[in-house]
């Protein structure tokens, strides 16, 4: 139908949302002080011990560490758009929407746009949480937008897939437990914690080719945290990270949005 | 006048339960029609249908003249609806919940606001409109809900068990509100489980069990198909039970029947207390000593056991929720004066 109610609809749905976030004090617990947590225990309590190409010491660690947070906490953050689906389906909110004459897809722009105020947010808190304990960005205003502009880009398009299975599954919890059973070795087989080199050849290849260590790469190189003359690693997709995590990113929409949108014409409350 | 709603063969299979098996409705314009009965009916299943939130695997419906299934958008502008969980936002106010419904339906952002804090307050809910409703009480988020389905001022309004899980003072502050609004000439579509829910609300009453109606008609109308009001009595003499029934049956409209092993007769009448009163004089006046003694009216086990033979709460592997409580309404259709046992018979 005619697309001013597709942006209107959505906005007041992503409104809803955000209006949650504030009110919700376990999700701002979750989206302020789980990555603060994060970073401060990697650089303080992994920071010594892990050996990062361009330098051994703690500092080295922590300007290595931080685009590899960044991208593990924004995908966890796209799970918000599942876990909420899963629960308006169980309220009976989804009911409620289908019923009105809105934009059908209103709903599931709306849920996913606020994972990306939410992600913006944590992002913000993440940076300064970072620059405090040392990392720092390196490069120029308009790469390090992009490092940022492509983390989001990233976690956009897994909020599709998180929303339709949001909508596939019986329950939040069986979504909370799915997801986190992926979401980890996903983001934990990668460069994101520790440099490839270290992985067993099995998991090396899987990592080099993992979207989520083409992400972290990215970042890292557009906020200039690789040091000087450091290579970058023989994979391809490490070799032309920002067009793989594009790649990837543009995969998962193409695939997920038709997914999400015909599930979501399907649900009504259990 | 045109009829608001209607429904042609519809059916509706998940994989191994036939949820609807052919259900044809009519509901006139302004009027209300109750659809009647126990969990896993198929209420809900139609209700889903006529909303357009469920695509039926056969039979057409019409909803204010449009056709549910080919343009479900047009639908949606006419129609409100309130489920059976009330559907609102806990974490937003009442206020934002109304104000974003509205928006919803494209009203603008000045009517939907107007619209919602005239709704609060003629819910008696404006002292708590600004408040997350997670703080409301259940009654308080029924009545939201409500709300909700008429924010844009829709000509049929489809209410899906609006007070299961009700206790009894929220359910009877439902009921008002529900008398209000058909007053004002909507057309509503009630699913309930409560044989005196319908009886109050609703002008026309459909019976459903395991997907197919299995009676119509208006509340007598269903009464008198299951016999009415009963006189149940138990004497403490066995032996005198004969007695008893040479003396009461004139005082009812149909023969007694008698459960020698319970000392119980059981005789259908009418006139309620007048003939309780009459009957418990005359077994005065012979001597014939009483246990227990009540009016017994029918209640929607009895619609289903006169109807079914089996009981209401019977269940099957229906689509929807699980069984709530059943209600404890202190001026309830069950049972009235001392009686407080249970009768498994039918009818006389």
């Amino acid at each position: 139908m005619a697309a001013p109610t597709v942006f209107s609809d959505s906005y007041v749905v992503a409104k809803r949302n955000i209006i949650k976030i504030k009110r919700v004090p376990d999700l701002l617990v979750f989206t302020t002080l789980s990555p603060i947590m994060f970073v401060l225990l990697f650089a303080y309590v992994f920071g010594g011990a892990i050996d990062v190409p361009g330098g051994a010491d703690a500092d080295a660690y922590r300007e290595f560490l931080m685009a590899g947070i960044f991208a593990q906490t924004v995908i966890f953050g796209a799970t918000i758009t599942g876990a909420g689906l899963a629960e308006d389906i169980k309220k009976g909110i989804i009911d409620r929407f289908r019923s009105l004459p809105m934009a059908p897809s209103a709903v599931l722009t709306g849920r996913t746009i606020s994972d990306v105020a939410n992600n913006i947010l944590v992002l913000i808190v993440m940076s300064l949480t970072g620059l405090l304990v040392g990392w720092g960005i390196h490069s120029s205003v308009a790469e390090a937008a992009l490092g940022f502009l492509l983390l989001l880009i990233f976690s956009y398009s897994i909020s599709w897939i998180m929303a339709w299975l949001g909508m596939l599954v019986p329950s939040v919890e069986v979504f909370n437990n799915a997801t986190f059973i992926v979401i980890f070795p996903l983001t934990f087989v990668a460069n994101t914690f520790v440099p490839l080199e270290t992985l067993p050849a099995p998991l090396q290849t899987f990592a080099e080719w993992n979207p989520v260590s083409a992400v972290t790469q990215a970042s890292r190189e557009l906020f200039g945290n690789i040091p000087e003359g450091v290579p970058t690693p023989d994979a391809w997709p490490l070799q032309h990270s920002v067009v793989y995590t594009l790649i990837w990113s543009a995969i998962f929409i193409i695939v997920f949005v038709p997914l999400a949108n015909l599930q979501y014409q399907r649900s009504t409350s259990r | 006048m045109a009829d608001a709603i209607t429904a042609q063969g519809l059916v509706k299979r998940y994989k191994t339960v036939t949820a609807l098996d052919g259900v044809d409705l009519a509901v006139p314009t302004g009027s209300v029609l109750g659809l009647l009965g126990p969990n896993g009916a198929g209420k809900t299943t139609i209700v889903r249908i006529l909303t357009t939130l469920l695509q039926p695997d056969a039979g057409s419906a019409t909803v204010a003249g449009v056709d549910v299934l080919t343009r479900p958008r047009d639908v949606r502008r006419r129609i409100g609806l309130s489920g059976q969980y009330a559907a609102v936002d806990e974490y937003l106010t009442g206020f934002e919940n109304l104000d974003m419904i509205g928006r919803l339906y494209h009203l603008g952002a000045k009517r939907s606001r107007a619209r919602a804090r005239e709704l609060l307050a003629s819910f008696r809910l404006e002292d708590a409109a600004d408040r997350p409703s997670k703080t409301y009480s259940g009654g308080m988020r029924r009545r939201l809900d409500l709300a909700g389905a008429l924010v844009a001022d829709p000509p049929i309004i489809f209410l899906d068990e609006p007070t299961t899980g009700l206790d009894p003072r929220g359910r009877t502050e439902m009921w008002e509100v529900i008398q209000n609004l058909v007053a004002g000439g909507t057309t509503l579509l009630l699913t309930t489980q409560y044989l005196e829910e319908a009886d109050l609300l609703a002008d026309d009453i459909v019976v459903i069990d395991h997907g197919r109606i299995i009676a119509q008609g208006t509340a007598d109308q269903l009464k008198m198909q299951v016999g009415g009001e009963r006189l149940e009595l138990t004497v403490r003499d066995p032996v005198t039970l004969l007695r008893a029934r040479d003396l009461l049956e004139p005082l009812g409209v149909g023969k007694a029947a008698l459960d020698e092993g319970r000392r119980t007769l059981l005789m259908p009448i009418s006139g309620g207390a007048q003939v309780l009163t009459e009957a418990l004089r005359v077994l005065d006046d012979a001597q014939i000593g009483i246990d227990d003694v009540g009016l017994r009216r029918p209640t929607l086990d009895d619609v289903f056991l006169s109807l079914t033979g089996h009981a209401s709460e019977e269940q099957d592997a229906g689509p929807e929720e699980s069984p709530p409580p059943p209600p404890a309404e202190p001026t309830g259709p069950g049972r009235h004066a001392a009686a407080a046992h249970e009768s498994s018979t039918g009818g006389a």
